[in-house]
């Protein structure tokens, strides 16, 4: 239960900084999703993400900047593995399973559903 | 003949006549304040069609035949269609008339094409070349956010500034002679552009262009605020009207109770969710061919400023980096 | 325009005059959805775990049920109201990666399977993948160089 209750903290905090910067700073959500996956690769890299899965867990990794960290992990993670290569190899790779999700459910999705108004 | 007054007002001499007019709305407009002026309120975004650009053309051309049919006049008794919209190409206009057999002008004028619509009719009447003119604007709340904003399912917060495209259409039919009210004066607006970049503030976009045409038709033809019942504007919304307010009490104009906006009339601002009112070429369109002519039938109003304001916004120049022009074309309207 | 007003100062004007966003409510919608949403794949993550998934199995599979609940309740037409209420709350998970990439995939359909879906899918999403793939590549570079150095 604690958990759940840890995520929900984290998460939410994780939001209100993207709220803030939609509302202070007229930034469209469009650009704030690249900032966060941007700032995900960043903290990740220097492994700065890490204590926040630790504490959060979903908290953390189901926003973007934990779709970041998996990329930045990823290509690490890759080169210790294959050297130069896993450069180019290892963020896809981690990021496989989520990429290969929405391009699957966006299209069948697409295929049942379409859009309607909303009065 | 016309003749010229001012720099950029013209008075006409033949004064041609709004012989009817017609509105077809959505369904969020058929559920606002002006429902029961609306000749029809389509439930259905897709109008029975199966996107939402032919749905707009669908109701377009519906507007227009119930227009027709209201004034007693025939398709081949209508000399020209001039009509547009908001879509790239004029989309809903092109295809709304492309089975009628009657010439067409597409206009562009974004949410001003009802009163460039009207002064261009205004002024071929007047000048002899056309008998009985087609005035027709449309817009559709789905089909504009696909083209300008986000596609309808995504999930995003609309700013406090935004407005809420209307969903309709309203076609008035003009002729040289018959029963109605009249248009007597027109004054072309130029295009003032302040270098506002916020595509979800168009109200503020527009109202220095509404203020420039307000108050050269007022230096022109020496008329004040006082000479008329009312002056609407298109689709400047709360926060436009207020700027426009402002705009022109800094040049000594105050347009005390006359001020009307279409956008804020034809929804209840508090209770429907539409940010700062109703936008769209439809919107003034609508408004005034069904609410206003109920005006000046029952005698309400005698004489009415009708400007229809525009923001020429393009979504590629928005893009790299530009401002938004502004337009407003004024009309004199009496009984 | 017979200037009344310079542009720069009608620009102030219009910033000091618009209305501004309910802040407080906007904040807190975003942290109440936010919140839910990752509760849910807390739960989701829970689950696999109780059942024996070890950690690489269980974020991966999590993800994917994430997106996928994006993606459903983006079919059913009811993400774009989430994402009304709760702001960031709602573009800023996983869900609502998943939501903007649904979303343009829907309204283009009608513009045909490969021009329109197939092309317009990544609309929004496009430069989430371009930018977050680019950035790891530079940070798998500074750390390839990190690596030969220390």
């Amino acid at each position: 239960m604690i958990e759940i209750l840890k995520a929900f903290l984290l998460g939410g905090c994780i939001c209100i900084i993207g709220q803030i910067l939609i509302d202070f700073t007229k930034i469209t959500p469009a650009r704030i999703m690249v900032i966060f996956v941007v700032s995900g690769v960043v903290l990740g890299m220097f492994g700065l993400y890490q204590p926040l899965i630790d504490w959060g867990g979903a908290g953390a990794t189901v926003p973007l900047v934990g779709f970041g960290n998996v990329l930045a992990k990823g290509v690490m993670k890759e080169i210790n593995e294959v050297g130069f290569l896993g450069i180019f190899t290892g963020g896809v790779k981690a990021a496989a399973a989520g990429i290969t999700a929405a391009i699957t459910f966006g299209y069948i999705m697409a295929i049942i559903s379409k859009p309607k108004i909303k009065s | 003949m016309a003749k010229r007054l001012g720099s950029q007002t013209i008075i006409l001499d033949k004064q041609p006549v709004i012989l009817s007019g017609a509105g077809i709305v959505g369904k969020k407009e058929g559920d606002g304040p002006l429902s029961r002026y609306f000749d029809d309120v389509v439930d259905d975004e897709y109008a029975g069609e199966k996107t939402f650009e032919a749905a707009e053309s669908r109701i377009l051309r519906d507007t227009f035949i119930k227009a027709l049919e209201k004034s007693g006049k025939s398709s081949t008794d209508i000399n020209i269609i001039l009509s547009g919209d908001l879509l790239n190409q004029c989309t809903a206009a092109s295809y709304a008339f492309r089975d009628v057999d009657t010439p067409y002008l597409g206009l562009f004028g974004a949410c001003s094409t009802m009163s460039e619509s009207l002064a261009i009719a205004s002024m071929l009447i007047d000048g002899g070349s056309v008998d009985y003119a087609v005035c027709a604007a449309s817009s559709h709340f789905c089909s504009a956010e696909r083209q300008f904003r986000y596609p309808l399912e995504f999930g995003s917060q609309r700013t406090p500034t935004s407005q809420w495209t209307v969903t309709g259409a309203g076609a008035v039919i003009l002729g040289k002679e018959g029963q109605g009210p009249k248009i007597t004066c027109i004054t072309p607006g130029k295009i003032i552009d302040e270098g506002i970049k916020d595509s979800n503030n168009m109200g503020a976009a527009m109202s220095p262009a509404a203020y420039d045409t307000i108050r050269s038709h007022l230096i022109d033809t020496g008329r004040s605020v006082d000479d008329f019942d009312m002056i609407l504007t298109g689709d400047l919304g709360s926060f436009g009207s207020t700027m426009l307010r402002d705009l022109l009490n800094r040049s000594n104009i105050d347009l005390k109770n006359k001020h009307k906006d279409c956008g804020m009339i034809i929804f209840d601002l508090e209770k429907q969710g539409v940010g700062c009112g109703g936008s769209g070429c439809g919107c003034s369109a609508v408004v005034l061919s069904t609410y206003i002519l109920n005006l000046f039938m029952q005698g309400a109003i005698k004489r009415l400023l009708f400007i229809a304001t525009g923001a020429l916004l393009s979504p590629t120049r928005i893009q790299q980096g530009e401002t938004i022009p502004g337009i407003a074309h004024a009309v004199l309207i009496e009984a | 325009m017979k200037k009344q007003i310079s542009k720069h100062e009608y620009q102030r004007l219009v910033d000091e005059k618009a209305p501004g966003s309910h802040y407080v409510k906007n904040l807190f919608a975003a942290f109440i959805t936010g919140g839910a949403i990752c509760s849910v794949g807390q739960i989701v993550m829970l689950v696999f775990k109780n059942f024996g998934a070890d950690k690489e199995t269980t974020a991966s599979a999590t993800s994917i049920i994430m997106i996928f609940i994006g993606a459903f309740l983006t079919g059913i037409n009811i993400y774009d109201e989430i994402g009304k209420f709760g702001g960031a709350g709602a573009s800023v998970p996983i869900t609502g990666f998943s939501n903007s990439i649904v979303s343009p995939a829907m309204e283009f359909k009608k513009e045909g399977h490969v021009m329109g879906v197939g092309a317009k899918m990544f609309l929004i999403a496009g430069p989430v993948l371009v930018y977050g793939i680019f950035a790891s590549v530079v940070a798998g570079l500074v750390y390839f160089i990190w690596k030969q150095v220390m």
